[in-house]
C-alpha cells in the first residue's frame, strides 16, 4: 500500500503542477500551440491528425479541470473553439463536420440530461422530438408543404432564424403533449411509452406520403433549404478570405452550433442551480419524500420533459438545414440509444459529463471505428482470423451495447460524476452488501 | 427440492385433491378461452356495424368483411398466443424482480434463430424430408427453449444480478445494454455462417392447408382455410400454456415462485433461496419466449436478428394490458391485443378504402393502447390496483 500512496502523492504534485501557478499557463499555453501548430501545418486526414485532433480537444478538458485565472481559460478557449478549429476547417472539411456534428450531439445530450439525469426519467425516445423539429422546417422549407395546400409555397429561407425558436416551441409542445399522459407512471413505464412513441413517429414518417404526401415516406425530404449567408462580402471583401460557398455553410452552421451549445450549457447550468433544479433532483431520488416537501410532481416532471423535448426540437431544425436532407432512418432507436449512451457514459446530471460523453461519442462513431475498421482490413489481408463480414462501423449496437452494460455494473455514475447525484449512485454498492431485506425493512421503519 | 427448504409434514393445504389441482391449472385456461371468444365477438360485431354503416356508398363491403372474418379470426389467434407467450416471460419476471427485461425481446428472437439453425442443420444433412412433423416440431421446439432459457439465466447473473438492489433505471439501462449486445452477436454469428441474415427456416411438408369448411356469401362459395403451420402454433402455445400454469400454481417450485413475487425478504426468511428462484423464473420464461420465437419463425418462414424487437415491445404492452406481474393477465393481453392488431392490420384499408395500410398502422394501435391503458386503468384488465411501498 506505501509505494501506492507515494506514487498518488507524486501524481497528485504532478497534476497540481500542470493546473496551478505559472507551470500551468506554460503547459496549457505551450500544448495549445503544439496542437494548432501540428494541425495547421499538416491538414491531411490521417491517423496522426486524428490523434492531434482528439489531444486538442482533450486540451479543453484540461482547460476546464485547471486552476487557473479564469479571463485566461476564457481566452484560450474562445481562441481554440472560435479561431484555430475553424481555420483548421477550411483547410480540411472532415474535422470541422466532425465538431460541427459533436456539438449537436452536445445539445442533444444536455437536453436529455435534463430528462434523465436531473430529473430521473428513463427516455428511450428522444430523437421522436428531433424528428418533429427536423420535419418541421423539412416540410416548411421544401416544395412538401405543397402537400397540404397546392396555393402555399416554401418559406423564405431567412426564416431559419426564427424557425429555431418555433422548433423549440414545437419540441416543448410536444413533449408536453406525449408528457401528460404518462409522467404521473411510474419510471419504467415511462421508458417503454416514450420507447413506443419514438417509433411511433418513425412509422408515421414512413407511413405519411399516403393519403396525402406529408413527409415523402421513406423517401424522405430533399433539397432542404439553407438560410441565405448574409456574411459572404464580409468574408470575401473585408477579411479576403477567398471560400467557396459550401466551405462558408460549412463555417456557419459550425458557429450557429457553437451559439447554441453555449445557449445551452448557460440554460441548463443555471436550471440545475434554480429552485426548478433543486426540484427536480428531489424528485430523482425520492418521489414520495418531493411530494411531501410540496413539489408538485406532475407539473416538475412534466417541465423537465418539456426542457428537454424543446432542446432536441430546436437542434432538429438545425439539422435539417446541415443535412439538407432527411429521412426516417436517420431517427431510429440507435440514434436515442446514442444520445443516452452520451449522457451515462458522461455521467448523469453532470452537465460537463455529459458533454465529455458526447464528444467522446460521436468521435467513436465518426472516427475510432472507421479507422478501427481500416485496420482490420489490412489485418485481415495479411491474415489474421477475423470474420470477413466483421466491420465495426456496423457493430455499434454491439459496442453502445456493452458500453451501456459494464457502465452500469462499474460505474453507474459516469466518467465525471455529479457531485450530488454520486451520493445516491454509490448508495448502490452499499445495499448490495446489506441486502435487499434489510433495505426493505429500513423503508419500512421509517415509514 | 432445493427450492424450498421446509423440511417439516407438509401443511394440509400442501395436499390437495385431484379436481382442486385441475380447477386451479385449468382455471386460467377456461378464463382465457372466454376472452378469446370474447375478444373475437366483439371485434367481429364493431367490424360488421362499421360495415353497416357503409353500405350506403360501398354496397359490396359488407360482404367483403364477413369474407375476411374467419380468416382474421385465426390470424387474431396466432398473433394473440405469440404474444401471450412472450409477454408470460416478461410478467414473470416482474413479478419477482419489479423489472422490466428489456431483452427478452431478444431472448425470443434467439429461439427462432436456434431453430432455423436446427432445420438448416436437418436440412444439410438430407433428413429434413422424410421427417415426422411433429417430430421436427417437438426437436425445434426443445432445442430452441433450451437455448434461450439458458440464455436467459446466464443473462441475469451477468448483468442483472449485479445490480439488484440499485435504482430502478440502473438495472433498466443495462437491460437495454443487453438487449443490442444481444441483436448484434447474432447478427455477426448469422452472417458469418451459412444461415445469412434473413435465414430461412427449413421445415419438412406439413401437408395441405386444412379446409375448415366453406361459407356461401354471394355467388360463389368462400373456403375457410387454416394452415397447418397456424394449427401447430396454437397447439402448442395451448400446450405451453396449461404446463406453465400446472408449474405456477400446482407445484412446489410454483409456490416458491409466488412467494418470491410477494415478498422476497419473507421468502429468503422462510428458507428459499431466492437467487435460485429469480434464476428459474428467468429460465422458465426464456424458454417459452424460445419456444415463442421457433414457432413464430415456423410459422413466418425466416428469422433475422432485428425480429425480436417489435414483438418484444408489443408482448410488453400485452403485459401491461392484463396487468403486470399476473400471469393469467399476461395471456389475456397477449390474446386480446392480438385480436386487436389483427383486426387493424385488415380491417383499416378496408374501411378508408385502401387510403391507410392497415399493416403499417397496426403497430400504431398497439402503442396506443398501451398508452390508453396506461392512462385510463394502469392495473390492467386483470390486475389489482397496487400502491407503491414506502
Amino acid at each position: 500500500m506505501t509505494s501506492t500512496i507515494s506514487s498518488e502523492g507524486l501524481w497528485d504534485r504532478f497534476r497540481g503542477m500542470l493546473s496551478r501557478g505559472p507551470t500551468a499557463y506554460g503547459f496549457l499555453g505551450l500544448y495549445a500551440a503544439v496542437c494548432s501548430w501540428l494541425l495547421i501545418t499538416n491538414p491531411r486526414t490521417s491517423l496522426s491528425t486524428d490523434v492531434v485532433f482528439v489531444l486538442l480537444l482533450l486540451l479543453l478538458l484540461f482547460i476546464y479541470r485547471s486552476q487557473v485565472a479564469l479571463p485566461f481559460r476564457v481566452g484560450l478557449v474562445a481562441i481554440l473553439l472560435g479561431v484555430i478549429i475553424p481555420y483548421f476547417g477550411t483547410l480540411n472539411p472532415f474535422y470541422i463536420d466532425v465538431a460541427t456534428q459533436a456539438g449537436i450531439f452536445v445539445a442533444l445530450a444536455l437536453g436529455l440530461n435534463v430528462v434523465v439525469g436531473f430529473a430521473g426519467l428513463l427516455d428511450l425516445g428522444f430523437v421522436a422530438f428531433f424528428a418533429v423539429g427536423a420535419y418541421f422546417w423539412g416540410i416548411l422549407s421544401t416544395t412538401q408543404i405543397a402537400a397540404f395546400n397546392p396555393a402555399w409555397g416554401p418559406v423564405p429561407p431567412i426564416l431559419f432564424y426564427p424557425f429555431i425558436l418555433l422548433g423549440l416551441l414545437l419540441g416543448a409542445i410536444t413533449g408536453v403533449l406525449l408528457g401528460l399522459p404518462v409522467l404521473r407512471l411510474r419510471g419504467d413505464y415511462l421508458a417503454i411509452v416514450t420507447l413506443g412513441f419514438g417509433e411511433v413517429i418513425r412509422v408515421l414518417a414512413n407511413n405519411l406520403d399516403r393519403p396525402i404526401n406529408i413527409t415523402n415516406g421513406s423517401q424522405g425530404i430533399r433539397d432542404i433549404e439553407r438560410p441565405p449567408l448574409i456574411f459572404t462580402d464580409f468574408v470575401r471583401g473585408t477579411l479576403g478570405w477567398q471560400l467557396d460557398d459550401q466551405q462558408l455553410y460549412q463555417q456557419f452552421f459550425y458557429f450557429v452550433v457553437l451559439l447554441i451549445v453555449l445557449v445551452t450549457v448557460v440554460i441548463v447550468s443555471r436550471l440545475k442551480l434554480s429552485r426548478i433544479g433543486r426540484a427536480w433532483e428531489a424528485i430523482r431520488e425520492d418521489e414520495t419524500a418531493a411530494i411531501a416537501q410540496g413539489i408538485p410532481l406532475v407539473r416538475t416532471k412534466l417541465l423537465a420533459f418539456a426542457v428537454g423535448a424543446s432542446f432536441a426540437g430546436a437542434m432538429g431544425v438545425v439539422f435539417a438545414s446541415k443535412q439538407l436532407f432527411i429521412n426516417p432512418p436517420t431517427f431510429d432507436l440507435l440514434r436515442s440509444i446514442n444520445i443516452l449512451a452520451m449522457v451515462i457514459l458522461g455521467g448523469m446530471g453532470s452537465i460537463p459529463g455529459v458533454i465529455l460523453g458526447a464528444v467522446l461519442v460521436t468521435l467513436l462513431d465518426l472516427q475510432l471505428l472507421p479507422r478501427t475498421a481500416a485496420v482490420l482490413r489490412d489485418l485481415q489481408k495479411s491474415g489474421v482470423p477475423i470474420p470477413e463480414a466483421f466491420d465495426p462501423t456496423q457493430y455499434q449496437r454491439l459496442f453502445f451495447g456493452l458500453l451501456l452494460i459494464l457502465m452500469m455494473i462499474f460505474r453507474p455514475s459516469g466518467i465525471m460524476p455529479d457531485e450530488r447525484h454520486k451520493g445516491e449512485l454509490s448508495e448502490v454498492a452499499a445495499t448490495r452488501s446489506r441486502g435487499r431485506g434489510e433495505q426493505d425493512q429500513q423503508g419500512g421503519s421509517e415509514a | 427440492m432445493a427450492a424450498e427448504a421446509n423440511t417439516q409434514a407438509p401443511l394440509p393445504s400442501g395436499q390437495r385433491s385431484t379436481a382442486e389441482v385441475l380447477r386451479t391449472v385449468f382455471g386460467p385456461v377456461v378464463q382465457l378461452f372466454l376472452f378469446i371468444i370474447g375478444s373475437a365477438v366483439t371485434l367481429g360485431l364493431i367490424v360488421v356495424l362499421l360495415a353497416l354503416l357503409q353500405i350506403g356508398t360501398r354496397p359490396d363491403i359488407l360482404t367483403r368483411t364477413l369474407t375476411i372474418l374467419p380468416q382474421v379470426w385465426i390470424d387474431g389467434m396466432v398473433r394473440g398466443f405469440l404474444f401471450a407467450t412472450i409477454a408470460l416471460g416478461y410478467t414473470m419476471v416482474y413479478g419477482v424482480l419489479e423489472f422490466i427485461n428489456f431483452a427478452h425481446g431478444e431472448i425470443f428472437m434467439v429461439g427462432g434463430v436456434a431453430g432455423a439453425a436446427v432445420g438448416l442443420f436437418l436440412a444439410n444433412n438430407e433428413l429434413l424430408k422424410g421427417m415426422n412433423g411433429f417430430f421436427f416440431v417437438l426437436l425445434v421446439v426443445g432445442v430452441a427453449m433450451a437455448v434461450s432459457g439458458t440464455l436467459a439465466v446466464t443473462v441475469e447473473r451477468v448483468a442483472y444480478r449485479p445490480l439488484r438492489g440499485a435504482p430502478r433505471l440502473v438495472p433498466l439501462i443495462s437491460a437495454i445494454g443487453v438487449s443490442l449486445v444481444l441483436q448484434d452477436l447474432v447478427r455477426l454469428m448469422m452472417t458469418n455462417s451459412d444461415l445469412g441474415f434473413n435465414a430461412r427456416f427449413n421445415t419438412p411438408d406439413f401437408g395441405k392447408p386444412i379446409r375448415l369448411f366453406e361459407m356461401t356469401l354471394g355467388e360463389r362459395p368462400v373456403p375457410v382455410i387454416l394452415s397447418p403451420k397456424a394449427l401447430i402454433f396454437i397447439v402448442a402455445s395451448i400446450v405451453m400454456l396449461v404446463v406453465l400454469n400446472y408449474l405456477v400454481n400446482a407445484t412446489r417450485l410454483g409456490k416458491a415462485i409466488r412467494a418470491t413475487a410477494q415478498d422476497m425478504p419473507t421468502a429468503s426468511l422462510m428458507g428459499i433461496n431466492v437467487n435460485r428462484i429469480v434464476a428459474m423464473t428467468f429460465l422458465i420464461g426464456g424458454a417459452l419466449g424460445g419456444a415463442a420465437g421457433a414457432l413464430f419463425g415456423l410459422n413466418v418462414g425466416t428469422v433475422n436478428p432485428y425480429m425480436g424487437f417489435i414483438p418484444g415491445l408489443k408482448a410488453f404492452t400485452a403485459a401491461v394490458l392484463g396487468g403486470i406481474g399476473n400471469i393469467t393477465g399476461a395471456m389475456v393481453g397477449g390474446v386480446v391485443l392480438g385480436f386487436l392488431e389483427a383486426f387493424v392490420a385488415s380491417y383499416l384499408s378496408l374501411f378508408t378504402d385502401g387510403a391507410l395500410s392497415g399493416a403499417a398502422y397496426a403497430d400504431i394501435a398497439a402503442f396506443s393502447i398501451l398508452i390508453l391503458i396506461l392512462i385510463f386503468r394502469p392495473s390492467g384488465l386483470l390486475g389489482e390496483a397496487t400502491t407503491q411501498k414506502v
